[in-house]
């Protein structure tokens, strides 16, 4: 602990916030930078140890062959790991799936989102039952709910399978993931729902009783009014569980273990490493997961302009 | 709003209705299959046909699931107290003081936010095998520390930048020394703030089991979603789903108290930083 949580007044800030401060600086802001450098440089620390050096170092890993179980055959192999899990069908099927999960998991839950963020702010009656039951998904153990669901498809002990004929969904590919979609919708409609409650209370409330007395029908409000107002809010919402969703290991880990063609590629890392123990291709891997997660969040920064996070931190 | 109809009053209720089945039914099915006995697992319907306190009283007399308890507890609050310090000297010097590079900073710690944990899992498994971190309580307390920071640095500023930093200089002037200052006026503004950020830091601790599965190789360290995995059945052909079953209520029943007392507070943490827990 002690090289990664250094105590707050040593090492190096000020040299670094003096090269960089400008002449003409007071006395006393260059206090402030120092001050502001120092209180920002153990959490930089932890954050660049555990995140930015692994990254780094599984670059440098990724180009080596090097299997934990024949230590002695390490050696420098240049790109031969990517060119192995590029054309592995492993690689590719793990990819489909992951994206297939998390473009049905987010497009479904932004939907009930939506529907539930306008119970929140609609009922009358209840409000404070609805909203504190409704966070019971969210707060549960993602471990702990994929238990549930798996013992609710077992065949002969859990009430869905009984309802659906004795059906084992988890032993069969298609239906498997459908599960597995399930229950990350559940999971995480709750936490979908409040963020977008929170954009749907920004919207002031004469814009809609105007639009009414024009004549607009709930749905024309819907889409003319609540929806373009709702985009950064929805922007927002639909980037975090994207990436969360593109992350997806916990659920398919205790429903399937990625049997039957259910893994995603966060499970095929995780049994690269653990299974085959071998580092090169698992760190290949994890660099080709780090290059789609990037790909994902630019295609959203691109797309939320001037919306993106952290460009309102000035405001509030 | 208009004048509320009867049907409109149904139509509400029953879609509240809706909502709270939903969230309810996964969370009962556990509890009633961590009541049933061994033969009424066999049994799908809701109602266990056979009682039993058992699958409780097994698992919490038995070291496999007491001490993954202990560490799930331990790492976790470690964890969270660190990270919300840290976090709070970050936040702060971020809403408070001018100094370049506030920007890079706020934007690392959205790219950590959204890491995916798995491309971690390979580098720092040779990290933590090689400094001898492999199967220890650092081992987990480091990249949870690390993970918790962009959260409590994003919640963390946008609650410190609500704070009316001039009742300070108020406090000055009537005579209050810094410290004084601090104590009676910033402190208890600043706490609501740093409670939101270190339940949801503890939650995503609690709840993590990439890497708790992937650093830990005993009970010495092995936390508790982590450890369900390895319970066994009375006999090598029986799945544990009783004990699964209790544990799962075990380590999810204090979380969902704990967010239904802290509801409003997790929310508000939850919308202002717009980052998931």
């Amino acid at each position: 602990m002690s090289t990664t949580t250094p105590a707050v007044t040593t090492k190096p800030t000020p040299a670094h916030a003096a090269k960089k401060g400008k002449p003409q600086l007071s006395e006393g802001a260059r206090a402030e930078r120092r001050l502001g450098f120092m209180l920002i440089a153990p959490a930089v620390i932890v954050m660049l140890a555990v995140a930015a050096y692994p990254i780094v170092y599984a670059v440098y890993l990724s180009l080596q062959r090097y299997n934990l179980a024949l230590p002695q055959n390490k050696a420098f192999i240049g790109f031969a790991n990517y060119a192995a899990v590029l054309s592995s069908q492993y690689w590719w099927q793990a990819l489909w799936v992951t994206l297939i999960i998390t473009v049905f998991s987010v497009a479904i839950t932004l939907v009930l989102g939506m529907l539930l963020a306008m119970v929140l702010h609609r009922t009358l009656f209840g409000r404070g039952t609805v909203r504190t039951t409704s966070l019971i998904p969210y707060g549960i153990v993602t471990v702990a709910a994929a238990y549930s669901w798996q013992y609710a498809w077992t065949p002969s002990q859990g009430y869905l399978s009984a309802a659906f004929n004795n059906a084992a969904p988890l032993t069969n590919q298609v239906q498997a993931i459908i599960v597995i979609i399930i229950a990350e919708i559940w999971k995480t409609t709750p936490f979908m729902g409040l963020l977008l409650l929170a954009g749907l209370s920004l919207i002031p409330e004469d814009l809609q009783n105007a639009a009414k007395v024009d004549g607009a029908t709930g749905w024309q409000r819907f889409v003319k009014i609540t929806l373009p107002l709702m985009k950064p809010a929805i922007l927002v919402a639909l980037l975090f569980r994207t990436l969360d969703s593109f992350r997806i290991f916990d659920t398919i880990f205790i429903l399937t273990a990625g049997n039957n063609g259910t893994g995603s590629v966060s499970i095929l890392g995780y049994n690269n490493l653990f299974n085959a123990l071998n580092l090169g291709i698992g760190s290949t891997i994890s660099i080709l997961i780090f290059i789609c997660v990037a790909i994902i969040a630019v295609i959203y920064i691109l797309g939320f302009g001037t919306a993106a996070p952290g460009s309102d931190i000035g405001k509030r | 709003m208009a004048a509320i109809t009867p049907q409109r009053r149904v139509g509400w209720l029953s879609a509240n209705f809706v909502v709270i089945a939903l969230a309810l039914i996964p969370v009962l099915w556990l509890v009633s299959l961590s009541l049933k006995t061994p033969t009424a697992v066999l049994d799908p319907s809701f109602i266990p046909s056979q009682w039993t306190w058992g699958n409780y009283s097994g698992i919490l007399t038995s070291s496999q699931f007491l001490r993954p308890l202990l560490n799930s507890i331990g790492i976790g609050l470690i964890s969270t107290i660190v990270a919300v310090g840290l976090a709070s000297m970050a936040a702060y010097a971020i809403a408070r003081l001018q100094f370049p590079g506030k920007g890079v900073l706020i934007g690392m710690a959205l790219l950590i936010a959204m890491f995916p944990l798995i491309a971690l899992v390979t580098p720092l498994f040779t990290i933590e095998r090689a400094l001898g971190l492999f199967n220890t309580w650092p081992g987990l307390i480091i990249p949870y520390i690390a993970f918790g920071l962009p959260l409590g640095i994003y919640i963390l500023s946008a609650f410190f930048r609500e704070i009316p930093w001039e009742l300070e200089k108020a406090a000055k002037v009537d005579g209050a020394t810094p410290f004084q200052a601090f104590i009676r006026v910033i402190a208890p503004l600043a706490a609501p703030g740093m409670v939101t950020t270190a339940i949801l830091v503890f939650l995503a601790c609690w709840n993590d089991f990439i890497l708790a599965i992937s650093f830990t190789s005993t009970i010495a360290s092995r936390t508790a979603p982590a450890a369900m995995e390895y319970f066994s059945g009375g006999s090598v052909f029986t799945v544990p789903t009783g004990p699964i079953s209790a544990a799962a209520v075990v380590i999810t029943i204090p979380i969902i108290i704990f967010v239904l007392f802290f509801q409003r507070r997790i929310v508000a943490g939850l919308t202002s930083g717009a980052v998931k827990g």
